[in-house]
């Protein structure tokens, strides 16, 4: 049986009381170790419910809880923080020093962490990241995919047993997000931290192992990247794309061409179609 | 360009200098600053600045980095020296009598200390943001301030301001020349015109400049809550600060140096 | 057709002079067709940025010329301001610039920059406005209310409305979603159709440069690589990936295809095509034809 590690029960949450529901009723939960991606449009509310997962929102109703820990409850608010890293979209706006190794410090330094320790944490969080070698430079030094990747090692320092990514590699050009992804899926399958990644890019969603959409406030479909993606049209509606293997074999199959309804990477694609050509 | 901009900047080395506890080297800064103001008389600034330049030389940061820095601020030192050489006025006929523009050699004297000292200043101070993180920076300032924790003065807080203020710099300055140049696209005349005309054309830079500051700070305080930040209760620090021998070293000779210079206060008291 | 941007020699160094000079752009050659719609790809650093700066004057060259409509751009540096208006230029998240009290203003900043008639500004903003799907009310409102889509629209529309011949745009849906990303993206497409402009579109995403573009330059480590129409760009492919850039995962597909060993063409770039390429594929299998 698999370990809870997010659960989220009937969550509602909006800015103010004149403004609608950002999050309106949502019912999820993440296990240990799974890979989880959320989809949506923007303004449907997935970036709001990302933040209820380390106490930065508390629901208006509802409970949101970390192992068993609810986030209304302050006193476990610093371990779910600890337990919850969290990592956003603009990398500039997230790293405090000027020193690459001092920032990945950073929140060790707030937990109190003796001086030695950290510095074996950070050691082995910038390994982690694969920044160990950029430790001694300015962070506006680097590309935006490595200081994306300092956040995520000074996040990880913390030895966090999730992570969640709020739009993490909007910002980068298509190799730094190749590398971000990769350190990410590594830090899932060996090192076992779980993860949630609220993204844009099909293609990153692909390699999750259950993806969720949301729409105004509501998760609406659920499901792995095959079932969920195998529903071109219903994505279409909520003005979300499909990776373009998936659309191409749709349309083939439209055509009548006896192509499978779950292609969602290219080989996948390459291998059906050569199939059917051989 | 405002690229250019180096001051309060950090340069990573591994120098003597550059490894001194951050507590020492603001002391000794200070110290060279009170000095710079003894030693009020050429022989002693001479002496001063070649001092500088030889713990710039110690600390291998290329001497054009102070050149560049001090660009910016070269209408400040020519304004000093400017009015010292006309408000000045001395014992004896003026060296130069021109309407009302008289110039003596007094005038000269002080005109020529004052930007001495100036540009020694901002080349002392610069050498110690060079040469220290401004993490160890703001957590020596921290130190030396602890005493007035104690009555009530936001001692961390106001280190913690310094980081992010310093970590910033560089931030906001490429988002300034990206601000200006989208406006200069737009057709934005930043640099000519009458000085309301000037001030005018640069509302559309500050106000998005603000706005993003703004928006900045306020991802910032969330991703630094997202890693546990609760002010500078129960903090500990990676790097420890802790005197040591180079450092009792550094004091000694740095002092024995200044003493040295400042006596030619005595020495060229004449002059 | 006449050259609407020509560039002979075109260098620049970052810092000339500096020990920590960088060459960014060197030796370009190219011109741009008045009325194409060109595609600018390049991973970071390849130099992309720094050519388009040079397009509309905020960067000047350190060696070799630029003409903008048959005029060395730099023969007076007074007169930049004028090649300024000829060339549209919309930087990477051009939200940021926005500074008006109304979004309304903030589109007339360029137009009165450019000093027009106020008459002449009114009619380019409500058309900008209108070609960038901004409704009437919206004008109104402050730019700081709008969704980062809608901000991102008023910018562009604040440098449309200054009616240049070209407009260059530096990634204009980097960071929005895939509706948002679209309806930007076919919005640039219908004004240039409708106008005629010149477009050059900066992008990472092959995907959007194979859908909009018609010819495709190609920045690598500071020099033009290569410069040509779409289809031959793509059917170029294993160059591209050389380069460490990515081209559109249909056309990988197809490559991909090759490499199992079927014997179909690589050019393809768009769904559209591929979806007839391989029909006709089927087609021929069952006809025992070769393909």
């Amino acid at each position: 049986m698999s370990e809870t590690m997010l659960k989220a029960q009937d969550v509602r949450f909006r800015y103010a009381d004149d403004l609608p529901w950002a999050v309106d009723g949502v019912t999820m939960q993440v296990n240990r170790g799974e890979f989880v991606a959320v989809l949506g449009a923007n303004g449907c509310g997935k970036s709001t419910l990302a933040k209820h997962f380390n106490a930065i929102l508390l629901p208006y109703s509802g409970t949101v809880t970390v192992e068993n820990l609810s986030t209304a409850d302050e006193e476990h608010l610093y371990d779910i923080r600890q337990k919850v890293g969290m990592v956003f979209q603009n990398p500039d706006n997230q790293i405090v020093a000027t020193i690459v190794e001092e920032d990945v410090a950073f929140a060790l330094e707030n937990l109190g962490v003796p001086p030695a320790e950290i510095r074996t944490r950070i050691d082995e969080a910038m390994e982690m990241a694969g920044i160990y070698k950029h430790r001694n430079k300015a962070p506006h030094k680097l590309s935006g995919g490595q200081k994306q990747r300092v956040a995520i090692a000074g996040v990880i320092a913390m030895r966090p047993d999730c992570l969640v990514l709020d739009e993490a590699t909007a910002m980068l050009d298509p190799r730094g997000r190749e590398k971000v992804m990769k350190t990410i899926r590594r830090l899932n399958r060996e090192f076992g931290i779980t993860v949630v990644t609220i993204t844009h890019y099909m293609e990153e969603a692909a390699q999750a192992d259950r993806v969720l959409v949301m729409n105004s406030g509501h998760v609406v479909m659920e499901g792995t990247p095959k079932e969920v993606f195998r529903q071109v049209d219903r994505l279409h509606e909520l003005r979300l794309d499909v990776p373009q293997a998936t659309e191409l074999a749709q349309q083939l199959r439209a055509a009548g061409l006896d192509m499978p309804d779950d292609c969602i990477t290219e080989e996948e694609c390459a291998q059906a179609l050569a199939k059917l050509l051989a | 360009m405002i690229r250019d901009i180096t001051i309060g900047q950090h340069f990573p080395g591994n120098s003597v200098v550059h490894r001194l506890d951050p507590r020492m080297k603001i002391l000794l800064t200070i110290g060279y600053i009170i000095l710079l103001f003894v030693a009020a008389n050429p022989g002693g600034l001479v002496l001063s600045a070649v001092l500088l330049a030889i713990l710039y030389r110690v600390s291998r940061i290329p001497l054009k980095l102070i050149l560049r820095s001090l660009k910016p601020i070269l209408p400040i030192i020519l304004f000093t020296i400017v009015l010292n050489l006309f408000f000045i006025s001395g014992e004896g006929e003026p060296l130069v009598q021109w309407g009302f523009i008289r110039i003596y050699a007094e005038g000269i004297r002080y005109a020529l200390i004052m930007g001495a000292r100036i540009i020694c200043l901002i080349a002392g101070t610069s050498l110690l943001t060079y040469t220290t993180s401004p993490i160890s920076l703001t957590d020596g300032i921290e130190r030396l301030l602890a005493p007035f924790a104690r009555l009530h003065l936001p001692v961390h807080e106001l280190a913690m301001m310094m980081t992010i203020a310093l970590r910033f710099i560089p931030t906001l300055i490429e988002e300034t020349d990206k601000i200006m140049n989208a406006q200069k696209a737009r057709g934005a005349q930043l640099d000519s015109g009458t000085l309301r005309q000037r001030m005018k054309a640069m509302v559309p830079i500050l106000i998005p400049l603000f706005i993003s500051a703004f928006r900045r700070a306020d991802e910032l305080a969330m991703a630094m809550e997202c890693r546990c930040y609760r002010g500078g209760e129960g903090r500990t620090r990676l790097k420890q600060l802790r005197f040591t021998r180079t450092d009792w070293a550094a004091a000694v000779v740095c002092i024995a140096a200044f003493a040295a210079v400042a006596s030619t206060n005595l020495l060229f008291q004449g002059l | 057709m006449a050259a609407i941007i020509r560039a002979e020699h075109l260098s620049h160094i970052y810092g000339q002079g500096m020990p920590d000079a960088s060459v960014a752009i060197q030796d370009i050659n190219l011109s741009i067709e008045e009325g194409d719609f060109v595609g600018l790809i390049g991973s970071t650093g390849s130099g992309k940025s720094t050519l388009i700066n040079h397009f509309n004057g905020i960067l000047k060259p350190t060696s070799g010329k630029l003409y903008v409509a048959g005029e060395d751009m730099w023969a007076d540096p007074r007169q930049i301001r004028k090649f300024r208006f000829l060339v549209g230029l919309v930087f990477q998240y051009p939200e940021y610039q926005l500074f008006e009290e109304t979004v309304e203003k903030d589109i007339a900043y360029g137009p009165s920059n450019m000093g027009l008639s106020e008459e002449e500004i009114r009619r380019r903003v409500h058309s900008a406005a209108e070609m960038c799907g901004i409704d009437e009310a919206m004008l109104q409102k402050s730019p700081f209310e709008l969704s980062g889509g809608q901000k991102r629209r008023v910018a562009i529309a604040g440098v449309i409305a200054m009616q240049p011949r070209i407009l260059v745009l530096d990634e204009p849906a980097a960071g929005l979603d895939p509706e948002g990303r679209d309806n930007i993206l076919s919005q640039i497409k219908a004004y240039h159709k409708q106008t005629g402009t010149t477009v050059v579109l900066v992008s990472h995403s092959m995907e959007d440069i194979a859908k909009y573009a018609d010819k495709v330059i190609v920045m690598d480590q500071s020099r033009l690589a290569m410069y040509d129409t779409t289809e031959k760009i793509f059917a170029r492919a294993p160059e591209l990936l050389a380069m460490g850039l990515s081209v559109p995962q249909i056309t990988r597909i197809f490559l991909r295809l090759r490499e199992l060993g079927v014997d179909i063409p690589t050019d393809v770039y768009t769904m559209p095509y591929a979806v007839k390429t391989i029909l006709k594929a089927v087609e021929n299998k069952k006809g025992g034809a070769p393909v």
